[in-house]
């Protein structure tokens, strides 16, 4: 009981940075219909860069800040110098693009800071509660995790909802051509939408990070299960990703606390075949069908 | 496919295509006569070069293996592939597990290459049969999990498979005949590695062979129509879905074919060795190359062996360390994969064939 109380509750954290991962990849695949795979390797470039801060001596938090700021910038330049001249083009070209993005990226952070393993400190205590005598594997730090994906997710919706900004990035992504025509800079709106989208990916590959240890390729896992919670989700959904990347986390969790942790990449697997033969529109997505 | 080389009578042909008209008529007798060519090429570069070039070349052999069986795939198909590193993997392992450490009472080479390519190509009539209902993004999202999962799976299964460590697979030794062979011709012995490069370049021709058969004729004419153009297929009586799975069989049986290669080669099949660089490797050797061309895949898989350490060495030069500088190869890739995208999306192949195009057409 305790182990599945355990299990359920590393879940949940797992599930929180899943769902901000995923979260990233549906901001861009609304605006853009591509799915970005260099995702995971532009959070973890921002990630060394607030590694490489904090072991200068500066606290968590202007690491916190630097990354989430050159997330933005990273994602602008991505989107305005790269991207742009696939966008709309065939799929597969903007497909092969981002693994090429995702393959310099890795090799670039690998020269720059060195593969080896390096600790990445975590903001909060890293030990569990102890509830009844009995500790449980909620700690300080996973709150921490949760709190920060739940702000994110917060304030993204506030920004669609309630504000001009977000209406017109709704509309370049709904309609290019009829909010060109009503003025919308489109261009622009879409640098901003790949700019936003990765500062949630940076964030992402932070909070994962916090207390573990950092090489190039650690998020290459995350991709997987990332993108696995967003066709979970739909892809099209926020909702629907972060929903998706619960799911996923608790799923995983328990293929990892009940089978062995080598399989849960093979579980993620089996979980996007059978979602995407299933149910191929996801779970919470509004159009009624969807060619997969 | 003959009609192609006929030009209209109005304007007086070039020089240069009445010169190759003696070239045979039938695709099949053209195919066979330049792989007999390139044979002959094979066999002087193996007997001139050093063992150290012998065992880049046998390198060379798996990748472009693999990558033929993925050109045909993606380029020809339109179905992209992230997982051929895995199925790269199963035919590895399948090597391993048959011929086993030392090789005892295994069974003969070619049937154990056969067995592997086979495992493989079953593989993939299952990954096929989920990847014929996705695209674009959705497949490469579906095949990148697979490539993720699968070394999990050594891991996982440790005591057939060998865990962290892998399976040691027992080099073939160097068949009596063939050593006979090349003593009667050259006069003298062949080493191991030599023979590897020999074994390696012996099934690549015969895998362009047989997949350049395939794509001159019905196979390849109807796997194009399902790329270009779903619906005109589907309305011309293509079943879409079996066309597609038997693309990914015939590929993923590349695959099985390059992992065995691979497995004798290297004499080991180890989850490290199978990462989703090696994947995203043979993506960029089939792209830089040029999407649908074997000449492209041939191409790109050089690239794949003899930039990594030409690009080490400037990087050394250039004051970087060692694990620095072993980097800066995935860097280029990834960077030229950009460039090519964005510049010359047809590849290498692709580029050359316009330039040889205006060449031809440009008045002298």
């Amino acid at each position: 009981m305790q182990q599945f109380l355990n299990v359920t509750l590393t879940g949940i954290g797992q599930g929180a940075v899943y769902a901000a991962f995923a979260l990233a990849l549906v901001l861009i695949w609304r605006s853009t219909r591509i799915v970005n795979f260099a995702q995971g390797a532009m959070g973890m470039f921002t990630t060394y860069l607030a590694l490489t801060l904090i072991e200068a001596g500066q606290s968590y938090w202007v690491g916190l800040v630097v990354a989430l700021s050159s997330g933005l910038v990273l994602g602008a330049a991505v989107e305005r110098l790269v991207i742009r001249r696939v966008e709309g083009g065939p799929e597969l070209n903007a497909v092969i693009v981002t693994l090429g993005l995702f393959v310099a990226l890795q090799a670039l952070a690998a020269i720059l800071f060195g593969s080896t393993f390096r600790s990445f400190p975590a903001p909060f205590d890293l030990r569990g509660f102890t509830v009844g005598g009995v500790n449980i594997a909620l700690t300080p730090n996973s709150i921490y995790v949760i709190g920060a994906v739940l702000v994110v997710m917060l304030a993204l919706v506030a920004l669609f909802r309630f504000t001009d900004l977000g209406l017109k990035m709704r509309a370049a992504a709904f309609n290019q051509e009829v909010s060109r025509l009503l003025g919308v800079p489109v261009g622009r709106m879409l640098t901003l939408g790949w700019a936003l989208a990765a500062v949630v990916g940076s964030l992402a590959g932070l909070l994962i990070a916090g207390g573990n240890l950092v090489f190039p390729a650690y998020m290459d896992a995350v991709i997987v299960y990332g993108f696995v919670a967003a066709v979970l989700g739909g892809l099209d959904s926020p909702g629907g990703a972060v929903v998706g990347g619960l799911t996923i986390g608790l799923l995983l969790s328990y293929v990892s606390g009940y089978l062995g942790s080598e399989l849960v990449a093979l579980a993620a697997l089996a979980i996007l075949v059978a979602v995407l033969l299933v149910r191929p529109q996801g779970l919470f997505a509004r159009t009624a069908a969807r060619r997969v | 496919m003959v009609q192609q080389t006929e030009r209209p009578a109005a304007r007086p042909a070039p020089p240069l295509t009445r010169r190759l008209r003696w070239r045979p008529r039938s695709t099949l007798a053209r195919h066979g006569l330049a792989v007999l060519l390139a044979l002959v090429a094979v066999v002087v570069v193996v007997e001139t070069t050093s063992p150290f070039r012998n065992s880049q070349l046998a390198t060379m052999s798996y990748y472009a293996i693999a990558a033929a069986g993925l050109t045909v795939l993606t380029g020809l198909n339109g179905q992209i592939s992230l997982g051929h590193g895995a199925l790269m993997a199963v035919g590895a392992y399948t090597t391993g597990l048959l011929l086993g450490p030392d090789g005892e009472g295994a069974p003969p080479l070619p049937l154990v290459m056969l067995a592997a390519a086979a495992v493989t190509a079953l593989v993939g009539a299952v990954v096929g049969a989920a990847a014929a209902r996705l695209h674009g993004p959705y497949l490469a999202g579906a095949t990148l999990a697979l490539a993720v999962a699968v070394p999990g799976l050594a891991i996982y299964f440790d005591h057939p498979l060998g865990g962290e460590q892998g399976l040691r697979i027992a080099s073939p030794d160097v068949p009596d005949w063939f050593d006979a062979a090349i003593w009667f011709l050259f006069a003298h012995e062949t080493p191991g590695a030599k023979y590897l490069a020999y074994l390696g370049w012996g099934t690549l021709l015969l895998v362009l062979l047989l997949l350049a058969n395939l794509m001159a004729g019905r196979v390849g004419r109807v796997w194009r129509a399902v790329r270009d153009d779903e619906v005109a297929a589907e309305l011309a009586g293509i079943r879409l879905g079996r066309v597609r799975v038997l693309a990914f069989v015939v590929s993923a049986a590349c695959a099985g074919l390059a992992g065995a290669v691979l497995g004798v080669v290297v004499r080991l099949a180890a989850p490290s060795g199978f990462t989703i660089v090696l994947s995203l490797g043979l993506l960029t050797a089939v792209v830089v190359g040029g999407l649908g061309s074997l000449t492209g895949a041939l191409l790109g898989s050089a690239l794949l062996v003899f930039l990594p350490p030409a690009v080490t060495n400037l990087g050394i030069g250039a004051g970087l360390d060692g694990t620095q500088a072993a980097q800066l190869a995935p860097f280029v890739y990834g960077v030229v994969l950009v460039l090519v995208m964005l510049l010359a999306p047809s590849g290498a192949v692709g580029v050359l064939k316009t330039v040889w195009g205006r060449r031809r057409r440009s008045p002298r």
